[in-house]
């Protein structure tokens, strides 16, 4: 699906922090957002999720106009810089929440949903670890489960931010041509943010760089 | 050679130790276990008998009741709005964050026997509503409200002070993710915060119903002290000391609170030993 930003701001009283965004993103590309700590670029990841208010301009999903739908409703993928994960749950709890949390008449049954967060395990490369906590799993392996989490409740875009920041530069390297992988088997819309330019550079179609709130250069794409 | 030496930097000398370690254990005895053993023996002098006979006597049983019901009634309040202090206050900012956390600690800085005035002087038959309240035959004051009050007022902090340097460590990140992944506000609490914070929630309310049952101060100004009617256990161990003859049954009666006080702390030690790493967040504070 792709996503549509226009005139979008944000300040935080008077500090402005997104002054007018303008950027579009094709259907299964696979974006780069860099710049350094303080660019906005974050804060424009979290305005798509919905996780931050914005003050002007609009935001759209494919036909949807996404502006004014809660975060919940923008049903988005998002993975956090520190995971997140649910650390009193299972891998397999954590993988199936957003399944669980439906609506009864939109959930799926229980064996289904089991089905489904096992296949996602597979999928991340984890089979064999649904029982394991959190806790219990390397770095990589818990961005792993924080991605299929993300997944399972088939995302109309994936958002990550700094999704290999706080691992050591072995496991980086495994998981980026890993997740590159992915997106190309998935073909989901996806933003990540980074500070890495190399990463940004080997890793995406295109790389949008964020200096001050602001989108510095959009080259041709 | 390096570790031993790099040890004994470490550590005080032997006598200091031992000073240390034996001072602790003096004071803890003279002023915690001397008392505590003081009411158990004075509770049994009389035999077993008379201790039992004490405890079945009409009063005591009903200020018994009365205890257990002021704490059925003000603990789950306090735990409702411990619970929501918490949130509001670990979760979220807002203007007047840091008075709400002010007033929070009112109770323990209060005098609990200002406390119980407080509520007089709103209830009271000259207080503020006193002339509505008895127009429409409310009796609040000299009477279980009065008392559940004024137990609620002292017990307000014990909750919500365990829960919000707990909920403040653990930040908002799975709360976030919870959102995104589409639980709405009510199931993300149910699911994701609760299971984060039971345990401290837990102690939290184990001291609140301590202290509930135990008060004195606050209770003593609003209850009117009317034998099997508006006693509660402390106030009834305090009649009962002072009436000659009653000595024993006293500190019949008094055992059980210190027996509360007991279960309270080996349930409080079960909890730390058994989920010690999510109440190191609490201890810390």
């Amino acid at each position: 699906m792709d996503i549509s930003i226009r005139n979008l701001g944000k300040n935080y009283g008077d500090v402005v922090a997104l002054r007018d965004i303008q950027l579009d993103i094709a259907s299964g590309e696979l974006l780069a957002l860099l710049g350094p700590s303080g660019s906005g670029k974050t804060t424009l990841l979290r305005a798509i999720a919905g996780l931050e208010t914005i003050n002007q301009g609009s935001i759209r999903f494919g036909d949807i106009d996404a502006t004014h739908l809660s975060v919940q409703e923008r049903r988005v993928g998002f993975v956090f810089q520190h995971y997140a994960l649910f650390k009193r749950m299972s891998v397999l709890d954590n993988i199936t929440f957003g399944l669980r949390m439906r609506t009864r008449a939109q959930r799926p049954q229980k064996n289904e949903i089991q089905r489904r967060g096992l296949e996602l395990l597979d999928l991340v490369q984890l089979k064999g670890l649904e029982k394991r906590y959190p806790t219990q799993l390397s770095g990589g392996q818990r961005q792993r489960v924080a991605l299929a989490r993300a997944l399972a409740i088939e995302p109309r875009v994936l958002l990550l931010d700094e999704p290999f920041g706080a691992l050591d530069s072995k496991t980086r390297r495994e998981l980026r041509a890993w997740l590159r992988q992915l997106h190309d088997d998935t073909g989901y819309t996806t933003i990540f943010v980074t500070h890495d330019e190399n990463e940004a550079h080997e890793l995406a179609d295109r790389v949008v760089t964020m200096n001050e709130g602001m989108i510095e250069q959009e080259p041709d794409a | 050679m390096a570790s031993s030496r790099s040890r004994n930097a470490l550590r005080e000398p032997a006598p200091v130790r031992w000073v240390l370690i034996g001072v602790t254990l003096l004071f803890l005895t003279v002023f915690l276990l001397l008392p505590l053993l003081v009411v158990f023996t004075q509770a049994l002098a009389s035999g077993l008998p008379v201790f039992f006979a004490a405890l079945g006597d009409a009063d005591t049983l009903a200020s018994i009741r009365l205890t257990v019901l002021t704490a059925v009634i003000a603990v789950p309040l306090n735990t409702l709005f411990g619970v929501a202090a918490a949130w509001a206050i670990a979760k979220f900012e807002f203007r007047g964050k840091s008075l709400l956390t002010t007033l929070i600690d009112l109770p323990f800085s209060v005098s609990p026997v200002i406390a119980g005035m407080v509520f007089v002087l709103l209830f009271g038959r000259q207080g503020w509503f006193g002339a509505w309240l008895s127009e429409h035959d409310i009796k609040i004051i000299f009477a279980l409200p009065g008392i559940v009050l004024a137990t609620t007022f002292v017990t307000f902090p014990f909750v919500a002070r365990e829960l919000i340097p707990l909920m403040q460590a653990q930040g908002t990140n799975e709360e976030q993710a919870a959102l995104t992944l589409g639980a709405n506000g009510w199931r993300t609490f149910w699911h994701v915060t609760m299971p984060n914070i039971r345990w401290g929630l837990l102690y939290g309310v184990l001291l609140c119903n301590a202290r509930a049952m135990g008060e004195f101060g606050a209770v003593s100004v609003v209850s009117g002290h009317v034998r099997g009617l508006t006693n509660t256990m402390p106030l009834q161990v305090e009649m009962l000391y002072n009436d000659p003859g009653e000595y024993s049954a006293a500190f019949a009666v008094a055992s059980l609170l210190a027996l509360l006080g007991f279960v309270t702390l080996a349930l409080k030690n079960f909890l730390e030993w058994r989920h010690g790493d999510e109440l190191t967040a609490l201890r810390g504070n």
